[in-house]
């Protein structure tokens, strides 16, 4: 049973480190403002599938790795990954059960209030950008999330990690 | 997160987890690097005599419009000695090569491969730029790479002047990738679509003399205070590979909280002072 969970852990750390080499991949500028949240994607799937394993302080960890990879203020994604992986635990029960495309829902709603926080702090920081642009990753996160849940729930189940 | 903002204290934690999170940015840049040498490898002959020959004359050309600079350089340490004001010392440079990893979309920032581990004492707020003009500042070190701000982040500002008549001013980023904006100037400024605007060394982080932009458009609206002065930056901030670090007027690094003070010169002062 330990062996299983040490196993795991690895799977979910790899998880999370491709998230975070996705994030920083080089995109032409266009598609740059409309890059999907996939550390709040892989983030929310560990969430609702091993809730008990996954929560606040691996999102508030992994928000601080990316703070420091993009360079923006100490704290600011941790805060809101934080509050991601508390909200999905709350609801994980819900949201398991949905179909894909309500789930898809589910996540654009989270991504959308995690960009209006960032949208606060960085209103505080007076570097706000439109409106619109910071809603843009709602979207293509929503759009990514069909096909980044069943590629997570496939190794999931290839590895067995529960 | 306001500790972070206001004061320098998370900066070690930031710098720790950078060098933690430094083989990530390596991956990432990696497939670049492979490209660069495989191209580096696979050029063939004539493309290296071509590139030989072009470089070869252009060596030419500097070499001789420097041998012109270096007299006027001695020419200017002694007018400037008999002005009796303080001596520019020459600039020290480092080359240094951007990584090609993205960052927070809504900032204007590039990841730069050097850090204070690689023993070159790079500080926090030291201008680099490129060979047509300047880029930007150093934002956080950490041990193997550094993040730099851009001049055209909207949270930069940079002292200019116009390089035809001196005119002072203040060049703040936009946001946007090829824009400057030039606020508070008067409706009656002497600036003309096509000046170029350098560094004018004031607030001493910004080494002076360096072209920064060229004006692109002004706008005159009466109802207004000022006038809508919009400038291009002159260094290829986005498709540069190469950056160059400058120490300004020496070798050590200027006190984060009064950088104008490394220009002083001790035994200067108790002269003026006995004077």
């Amino acid at each position: 049973m330990k062996d299983k969970k040490v196993h795991g852990g690895k799977t979910i750390l790899i998880s999370f480190l491709a998230a975070l080499i996705l994030t920083i991949i080089p995109l032409p500028p266009l598609l740059q403002i409309v890059r999907p949240e996939f550390i709040t994607i892989v983030l929310i799937y560990w969430c609702i599938a091993l809730p008990t394993r996954i929560g606040v302080g691996i999102g508030w960890l992994s928000g601080l790795v990316l703070d420091v990879l993009t360079d923006t203020l100490l704290g600011q994604h941790a805060l809101t990954l934080a509050i991601i992986a508390f909200l999905s635990i709350k609801f994980h029960q819900q949201i398991r059960v949905f179909p894909v495309w309500q789930q898809a829902i589910t996540i654009f709603v989270l991504v959308a209030f995690q960009a209006t926080i960032t949208l606060w702090i960085k209103g505080l920081l007076s570097e706000a950008p439109s409106f619109t642009t910071i809603m843009l990753p709602a979207i293509s996160t929503a759009l990514f999330w069909p096909p980044g849940y069943f590629l997570m729930r496939q190794i999931r189940r290839n590895y067995h990690i529960n | 997160m306001t500790l972070d903002h206001r004061t320098t204290y998370v900066n070690n934690i930031r710098a720790g987890i950078a060098l933690l999170v430094y083989p990530l940015q390596y991956v990432v840049n990696f497939p670049g690097n492979v490209g660069e040498w495989a191209s580096d490898s696979f050029s063939s002959r004539r493309t290296l005599q071509e590139d030989n020959t072009a470089l070869r004359t252009q060596n030419l050309i500097l070499t001789a419009q420097l041998q012109k600079l270096n007299f006027i350089e001695a020419e200017n340490i002694h007018l400037r000695n008999l002005l009796e004001s303080s001596e520019r010392a020459g600039e020290r440079i480092l080359i240094s090569e951007l990584l090609s990893v993205d960052m927070d979309p809504f900032k204007q920032q590039v990841t730069i491969n050097k850090g204070f581990a690689s023993g070159d004492d790079i500080y926090t707020g030291q201008p680099f730029v490129d060979a047509k003009g300047i880029m930007g500042k150093l934002n956080h070190i950490s041990a193997l790479s550094s993040t730099a701000i851009l001049i055209t982040d909207p949270g930069h500002a940079l002292p200019i002047q116009v390089n035809r008549n001196g005119l002072r001013a203040i060049a703040k980023g936009t946001g946007n990738q090829n824009r400057l904006e030039i606020p508070h100037l008067p409706n009656n400024a002497d600036i003309k679509v096509g000046d170029l605007l350098v560094t004018s060394g004031l607030g001493c982080i910004f080494p002076v003399g360096y072209p920064a932009a060229v004006v692109v458009e002004i706008n005159i609206d009466p109802s207004l205070p000022f006038a809508e002065v919009l400038a291009e930056p002159v260094a290829d901030l986005y498709r540069s590979r190469e950056v160059l670090l400058v120490w300004p007027g020496g070798k050590a690094k200027p006190n984060p909280d009064a950088p104008c003070q490394i220009e002083s010169n001790p035994a200067k002062q108790q002269e003026k002072k006995a004077s």
